[in-house]
């Protein structure tokens, strides 16, 4: 059974705080519920499903929120893979419409991650309590750090330089200029990110994603109901889900999840590279950036270095790539993917003012979650307007 | 060594469990192992009960000659938690031994600035606590 356009998003909101101290994470979260099903035109009282995860609630985090909303859902997933959780939920929201689970699904995020003062990425990474971490805590793995050993492979295998990586991040802060809400707007150089310091290397401060306050949620039902409600429907083409790890110490650390759920995503949804219009991937690095355009097929493996240059990510470029500034200048609440979603829902309906790329009609979403030099997700959807 | 151990060690600590000991055992003694399979010879590391392509329990251990290469690395700059952010920076790595696997590790007795990927490397053993060694690596002699 195909997926493609069964199921749609119909609702998408993103909370425009990115500091929120006065606010609890589940107050994030139902606002956040509250502005999609408005942009929706539903309440919640349609509402029959659940999806959430996050870095701030406990393992059975869900059903504290159900208790919170008062909901009692039909169907619920807590699915927690790392930031790409949410465009993971999004692709069994999907599934589960189609599937007759429920009818209407919402996909819900939210953290106080800044003003909590979490340290995400430099904090020590591992829960440390699972067998594989046993051969990595003692040896001071952080989440900057392992991104960081794929970038200084990648350069040793490819010559890819930090000025190309700088690039990402320069395209990045750019959209963010014409993103009101993003959390910081100042346009900056490559010599900017060259210049700021080493937090491991070679990744520098300015190849990392911001640490925010946030939170963001979507609405997704079938395809009919879609076609009644308020906004013109997101469709549900694709979806892919996979992970990585060290596989028995065999792993070829250039090849991620992207490359097998970019892969599923692209054939389910009966569409090619040359059709997408935008899109969305998870820079919690600009090394995340690049290495999971080459492993979705948009080059070859060691051109992303020379691929991300001249402007081909801008929202003008060939591939506009987070035109809301993403996680290195908009917004990282501690995990972003539903915000990857929620951008290429706006830009899909031609809704992004400003930085509205031109005949979005078919958008790419891929979430990286955990750490991609020890162990990580990924998560892929294909979305369209038609 | 005495004199180390009496010092408080804050770093994380590996948990040892039944299905481990045996690893940590022998590093302990100085001595390095990988596992392999005595049903489909698939060489794994970390050390687990069974082997992850045919599921058989006949493991065999491999003892390492404790070389290998530099596979990749990073100079860590910033990381808060205790332990490491008294020792900043570090030199955090995957070294490729000559049996074949990748093992997380920290490079050792040399500058930062002087590691490379590709480099030969071996194994130091670093005993931290009376009960944990650590396998770590510095360029090969």
């Amino acid at each position: 059974m195909s997926l493609s356009r069964k199921a749609a998003v119909v609702g998408a909101y993103e909370h425009p705080t990115r500091f929120a101290p006065d606010k609890s994470m589940f107050q994030i979260m139902a606002e956040s519920v509250r502005g999609a099903l408005k942009d929706a035109g539903l309440t919640i009282k349609d509402v029959d499903g659940l999806c959430t995860a996050g870095i701030g609630m406990s393992g059975m985090g869900i059903v504290g929120f159900c208790d919170y909303m008062n909901l009692t859902p039909n169907f619920v997933d807590s699915t927690s893979i790392g930031g790409s959780s949410f465009v993971a939920h999004t692709a069994h929201a999907a599934a589960a419409v189609a599937a007759g689970l429920c009818s209407v699904c919402v996909v819900v995020y939210g953290s106080t991650a800044a003003s909590s003062r979490f340290a995400i990425g430099t904090g020590g990474a591992g829960g440390g309590g699972d067998p594989c971490d046993q051969y990595e805590i003692p040896f001071g793995p952080t989440t900057v750090g392992s991104y960081a050993m794929v970038a200084q492979r990648h350069m040793h295998d490819y010559g890819t330089t930090s000025e190309q990586l700088a690039e990402i991040a320069v395209t990045m802060r750019l959209h963010a200029s014409m993103n009101p809400a993003a959390k910081y707007r100042e346009p900056i150089t490559a010599e900017d990110v060259l210049a700021s310091r080493i937090i491991s290397s070679p990744l520098h401060l300015l190849d990392c994603c911001i640490i925010s306050d946030g939170g963001g949620a979507l609405v997704v039902t079938s395809a009919e109901r879609a076609r009644d409600l308020r906004k013109k429907p997101v469709y549900i083409l694709g979806t892919g889900e996979t992970v990585r790890h060290v596989a028995d110490g065999h792993r070829d650390f250039l090849e991620i999840a992207a490359a097998q759920s970019g892969r599923l995503a692209f054939e389910r949804a009966g569409v090619t590279h040359k059709d997408i219009d935008l899109a969305m991937i998870y820079d919690s690095f600009t090394i995340t950036v690049l290495a999971t355009l080459e492993n979705l097929g948009f080059c070859k493996r060691g051109e992303g270095g020379a691929f991300v240059q001249g402007g081909r990510l801008r929202f003008d470029g060939d591939l506009p790539c987070n035109t809301d500034g993403g996680g290195l200048s908009s917004n990282h609440p501690g995990m972003r993917g539903i915000f990857l979603v929620i951008e290429a829902a706006k830009q899909l309906r031609g809704e992004c003012g400003p930085r509205q790329v031109k005949d979005c009609d078919v958008a790419l979403v891929h979430g990286t979650g955990g750490t991609l030099g020890t162990r990580h997700s990924g998560a892929t959807l294909i979305l369209s307007n038609q | 060594m005495a004199e180390q151990q009496q010092k408080k060690y804050s770093k994380p600590l590996p948990h040892i469990d039944e299905e481990n000991r045996p690893w940590w055992e022998a590093l302990q003694r100085h001595e390095l192992y990988v596992q392999r399979c005595r049903d489909c010879g698939a060489t794994r590391y970390y050390p687990r009960a069974l082997c992850t392509q045919c599921l058989s329990e006949r493991t065999e251990w491999v003892r390492c000659a404790g070389r290998g290469k530099v596979y990749t690395y990073t100079v860590t700059y910033q990381n808060q938690a205790a332990g490491f952010r008294e020792s900043l920076p570090y030199v955090m790595a995957y070294v490729e031994l000559d049996e074949g696997v990748k093992m997380l590790t920290n490079l050792v007795d040399c500058r930062p600035e002087d590691v490379k990927i590709g480099m030969p490397v071996e194994v130091v053993y670093e005993d931290v606590t009376p009960e944990v060694t650590l396998a770590k690596f510095r360029p090969a002699r």
